[in-house]
């Protein structure tokens, strides 16, 4: 089980959470002048990522906030996490820069 | 075409004469420097693929490439059920099309999968799982696969250890069962398809990771770069389950798939004590006995993507969980072993096995939780794709365009949860 640190209220067990999937993903400010293959990408095309993944998380059970997460898919190791509307921390400095509870 | 034929015969001459000289089951090939096919990963999928493009395309330099071992991956990892009751009539013809090859593969392979159409029931918790439960078995008939509908007692004598009491928190208010579905040997399936291969003169090359796809001016695929040298081709199947997204974007194709641990877990072994297959989507259990005893049991998926080949223990203990209300009898059972498998999961839940925007390149993929079951027909399906560089008509609707079309297959919404 994932130990997540929420920004909000700190490092708590992965079942007080729920997953969001991958982030930044912006929704289109024109739906209607999107062709289908772009809606297509937008709804269904994910990177998948094999590494570094930025992803969204919720603390369902806990301040109900939004919040992102970047951690490592080949080793599950939670790399930092940071609020929504932030930029994508850079993979190699987020690991020196995660707060203390999510080393 | 095999060096050696397997038979019940040969098994007692060898006996008489210590088991002393059976040879391996396919060569340590290396690869060439060029094939007309080459396959990317060798799994079940593409081990089959690979010996239906020699056996019904006349295809005989095909090479399949596998970075470790072969059905070392979801081949070896999963729960080995077999059946083919799905809603819609694409999923039904795609899967009813390997329940019907698993009835002969032993024989055509010459190989023993241990194919054991035991019956796989689907308990019903809620009046919305009966519901949709009978939906299926009407839309099974009309589609000619066989399924039916069992009420609580005729579920327990069909699994006798079956706890039907109305006193547990989700009560079994019936089931759906299909005869011919059930369990094969999962090892046997990867070593079955890769030593007919081998026969037909396939090379199977392990410990050979692709690490680039090389493509010409036009963008059609002309070689694949790998850990072993260059290998030219200009037909790459890709069947590599989990990792088939990053193996597309060496080529710079994107998938809707996401990569997620599923895992399972194994009983200590006892006597027999399960007559069939039994799953639950609603409270997540599947269950099943294999012939060395070990109850083998089926959890779900974590929440979040992974490469991890491991999941939270947390997920075994939600199954486990609903075991041990269904099953009493077993909850004295002590568990020996769990681990997890790396399972690509499309939106719809339904497989692409597909043509791709790049020349030359074909797609195997978004097996999802399922894809042990359809290994006969989509390796067949596949190698006719990459064959003759066109869907058959029973993969066609399996395609990419699909979600950009909105002619999605989905069987997600269809079971309402995993299946």
């Amino acid at each position: 089980m994932l130990l997540i640190p929420c920004p909000h209220c700190g490092p708590r067990p992965e079942l007080e959470f729920s997953y969001g999937g991958e982030a930044h993903i912006a929704r289109p400010r024109q739906p209607a002048e999107l062709d289908d293959a772009a809606w297509a990408n937008f709804l269904y095309t994910r990177r998948n990522t094999k590494g570094a993944h930025a992803e969204r998380w919720r603390h369902a059970r806990g301040c109900g906030r939004f919040f992102n997460v970047l951690r490592d898919t080949t080793s599950d190791k939670i790399l930092t996490s940071y609020p929504v509307g932030a930029p994508r921390p850079d993979p190699r400095a987020a690991d020196s820069a995660a707060p203390e509870s999510a080393r | 075409m095999f060096r050696q034929r397997f038979s019940g015969l040969a098994l007692i001459r060898r006996g008489l004469t210590g088991h002393r000289d059976w040879q391996p089951h396919w060569r340590k090939a290396a690869p060439l420097a060029s094939y007309d096919a080459v396959i990317v990963g060798g799994g079940g999928h593409g081990l089959g693929a690979a010996y239906y493009l020699a056996r019904e395309h006349g295809l005989t330099r095909v090479a399949v490439v596998e970075k470790g071992w072969i059905g070392g991956g979801n081949t070896g990892r999963n729960t080995t059920i077999i059946r083919s009751n799905y809603l819609f009539p694409q999923s039904a013809a795609l899967y009813d099309h390997a329940v019907k090859m698993w009835g002969e593969l032993s024989q055509v392979l010459n190989y023993n999968v241990m194919f054991s159409p035991r019956g796989v029931m689907m308990l019903a918790h809620t009046v919305h799982d009966v519901q949709v439960f009978k939906r299926h078995v009407h839309a099974n008939r009309c589609a000619g696969v066989d399924n039916e509908w069992l009420e609580p007692e005729q579920a327990k004598a069909f699994c006798p250890p079956l706890n039907i009491g109305s006193d547990i928190r989700y009560p079994v208010l019936g089931a759906a069962l299909q005869r011919r579905g059930g369990t094969a040997r999962h090892d046997a399936v990867a070593w079955g398809y890769a030593r007919a291969a081998d026969a037909l003169g396939v090379d199977i090359i392990e410990n050979c990771e692709v690490t680039g796809i090389r493509r010409d001016s036009a963008g059609a695929v002309e070689a694949l770069e790998t850990s072993r040298g260059l290998i030219r081709t200009r037909k790459v199947g890709v069947s590599a389950a989990g990792n088939t997204s990053v193996v597309m974007a060496m080529a710079g194709v994107r998938l809707p798939l996401e990569s997620y641990p599923l895992q399972a877990l194994v009983s200590e072994p006892v006597k027999p004590v399960f007559p069939c297959v039994v799953m639950s989507n609603t409270i997540h259990a599947y269950i099943s006995q294999s012939d060395k005893g070990e109850l083998v049991i089926g959890a779900g998926t974590d929440a979040y993507t992974s490469y991890t080949q491991r999941g939270a223990l947390h997920v075994n203990t939600h199954t486990l969980d609903a075991i041990c209300e269904l099953f009493p009898d077993f909850r004295r059972l002590r568990m020996l072993r769990n681990w997890g498998g790396i399972v690509d999961v499309t939106p719809d839940r339904s497989p692409i096995i597909a043509k791709t925007p790049v020349p030359g390149l074909y797609v195997n993929c978004g097996w999802g939780t399922g894809g042990f079951k359809a290994t006969p027909g989509s390796a067949h399906l596949f190698a006719w794709t990459i064959a003759r560089d066109e869907p058959h008509p029973i993969n066609a609707p399996f395609n990419i365009e699909r979600f950009r079309d909105g002619h999605l297959i989905d069987e997600a919404a269809a079971a309402a949860v995993a299946h």
